[in-house]
């Protein structure tokens, strides 16, 4: 033990900082960790500890129960399948951004960011008008006896308002950066444009789809503001589980709130890690 | 922008139709519909609501919280850009998973957490009834759930930009014998004006159309503690819709501004954002 020391070369003391010629280390970190401590490490722990006070018994017992499932499947389902069809779209706008010029191109590409400006209580709102049965989306909807507002297509809807700009702002800067000297090979050696697409940019564009799909998926999970006015909230079928946190603490059942809350966030988290393998197990692919 | 767009004869055209369809449903008619129904029963019926003491005790609330938290991220951005931009040390990118975190949460479980710290069943629940101090149902909940909400934007506008311009600036002024405040007034923050800037709007244009985790800790009191938001809500559901859509409107207007102004930045100081600006 003590021969093994010797031998080993003065071991250069591992530090926790590189040393630098700049000042203001201790204040800018100290600011940081006790601002990070106090508003997002203090908080977050109340969220994972406090669901325990029920037991792990109890914290099943409040996840299980039928009401809160239903919630929490209506708001992964309903987020999930909203990300996934955000994909074709988001793509289908960022390559028309990109690869055609058409007067008004600049301004249709700013308003594309319009989800992520506009206030979710507005947009909430704003959908509930367009998709109620006297509304202009909502009317022939309504005629070819579909329901939107008030059912979980309502939901739908709002969170692909939402998640548009995710997939669409993910795909864009790739699509502008890919060279079309590649393309146009595969165009020059006699790949149909089907065959360009599928095999040369697609596989490309793969990582970028799935980090705007990842990022849709986890705004569309959590969501409040657009979809509560949208939803109808019947319990069972449209309510959604940020509600339920929201009825649960108007109960002052804070354990169980914040049991959903955390069963989101794990969950969210997870699918986000599982999105992410896929990332990185597409991502060595496709580089010309 | 390279200038790489290519003739694609035939379905040129019908992508571009549909693209346009796409987005003048999902997000014209939306933005429209709101100016539409605030207006519908004409101007006066739309300013009416507007001049109600409820709706101004709203918009001065919606105000004041964004007043105290957007400064405040304000500074923490530059704080945590200055340590993790500057310097090299462990557990560097679990700090930044952290400074993310509020992202990935859902608005209303950023809501939740202060309500379990400070509500009356909280941890500190206690402790503040005996003192006598509000948080929830009160302006400073307000500020705290805005705060976590908006946190970190400035921070995620900073940190790749910085890091991508270096230290051999500010350095240099070191050498040449500025002081450290002197160093990073007169270097560090001209060069980041125009980000730092660009994050705070983002920031703003958040913290003053938060709903979700200010509605948790509200209380929804009207006139006390209703932001401009919550108010949209309260309205709503009272069926006083055009009341509800005329606050809308403030904030679509609020959205609208936001956007032109990013977009104008966007191309007058594309060079001196982060890579990462757009979103």
């Amino acid at each position: 033990m003590t021969a093994a020391a010797a031998i080993a070369a003065p071991k250069p003391r591992r530090r926790w900082k590189e040393p630098s010629i700049l000042p203001g280390f201790p204040l800018a970190m100290g600011w940081t960790l006790t601002y990070l401590g106090l508003l997002v490490v203090l908080p977050l722990a109340a969220l994972v500890l406090r669901p325990w006070e029920l037991g792990a018994g109890g914290v099943w017992a409040a996840l299980t129960e039928p009401r809160v499932l239903a919630a929490l499947r209506l708001s992964f389902t309903t987020a999930a399948l909203a990300a996934l069809v955000n994909v074709p779209i988001g793509l289908l706008i960022a390559w028309t951004l990109t690869r055609y010029a058409f007067p008004g191109r600049r301004i249709v590409d700013a308003l594309v960011d319009l989800p992520f400006a506009l206030p979710t209580a507005v947009a909430g709102i704003a959908l509930t008008a367009i998709s109620a049965p006297t509304g202009v989306l909502g009317e022939p909807l309504a005629r070819l006896g579909i329901k939107a507002a008030y059912t979980p297509l309502g939901v739908f809807l709002a969170l692909v308002f939402i998640g548009l700009p995710f997939v669409v702002r993910s795909v864009q800067p790739v699509l502008q950066e890919l060279d079309v000297e590649v393309e146009e090979a595969a165009l020059t050696l006699g790949a149909t444009p089907l065959q360009r697409f599928w095999r040369v940019t697609l596989p490309v564009l793969t990582p970028a789809l799935l980090s705007g799909l990842s990022l849709a998926f986890a705004r569309g999970v959590g969501e409040y503001g657009s979809v509560i006015f949208i939803a109808g909230n019947m319990p069972m079928t449209s309510e959604i589980a940020p509600l339920l946190i929201v009825i649960k603490l108007e109960q002052y059942d804070y354990a169980g709130a914040a049991a959903i809350g955390l069963a989101m966030l794990v969950i969210s988290f997870g699918a986000l890690l599982a999105v992410n393998a896929a990332q990185m197990a597409t991502a060595g692919r496709g580089r010309a | 922008m390279t200038g790489s767009r290519i003739r694609l004869p035939g379905l040129a055209p019908l992508f571009l139709a549909l693209a346009l369809a796409v987005l003048g449903v999902l997000i014209v008619l939306p933005l429209g519909v709101v100016f539409q129904q605030a207006l519908s029963k004409g101007l006066g019926a739309y300013l009416e609501p507007l001049r109600q003491p409820d709706a101004l005790a709203a918009i001065r609330l919606t105000l004041t919280v964004a007043a105290i938290s957007v400064p405040l991220n304000a500074v923490f951005g530059v704080a945590a850009a200055w340590a993790i931009a500057r310097f090299e040390f462990r557990g560097k990118s679990l700090l930044v998973t952290f400074i993310d975190l509020p992202f990935s949460m859902s608005p209303v479980v950023s809501g939740l957490v202060w309500v379990l710290l400070f509500g009356a069943q909280g941890w500190f629940g206690e402790i503040l009834l005996q003192h006598d101090v509000r948080i929830i149902f009160a302006t400073s909940g307000l500020v705290l759930a805005t705060v976590l909400v908006t946190l970190p934007f400035v921070a995620r506008e900073l940190i790749p930009l910085m890091q991508g311009q270096g230290s051999d600036e500010e350095a240099a002024a070191l050498t040449l014998g500025a002081g450290g405040w002197t160093t990073f007034w007169r270097v560090t923050l001209p060069n980041i004006r125009w980000a730092l800037l660009y994050g705070v709007l983002l920031c703003n244009a958040r913290a003053m159309g938060e709903f979700g985790a200010v509605s948790v800790v509200s209380g929804s009191i009207r006139g006390l503690t209703t932001t401009l938001p919550l108010h949209v809500e309260v309205l709503y559901n009272d069926y006083e819709f055009v009341g509800a859509f005329a606050a809308a409107s403030i904030l679509a207007g609020l959205g609208l501004v936001t956007l032109v102004l990013k977009t104008v930045l966007e191309w007058r100081h594309a060079g001196e954002l982060a890579a990462s600006r757009k979103h």
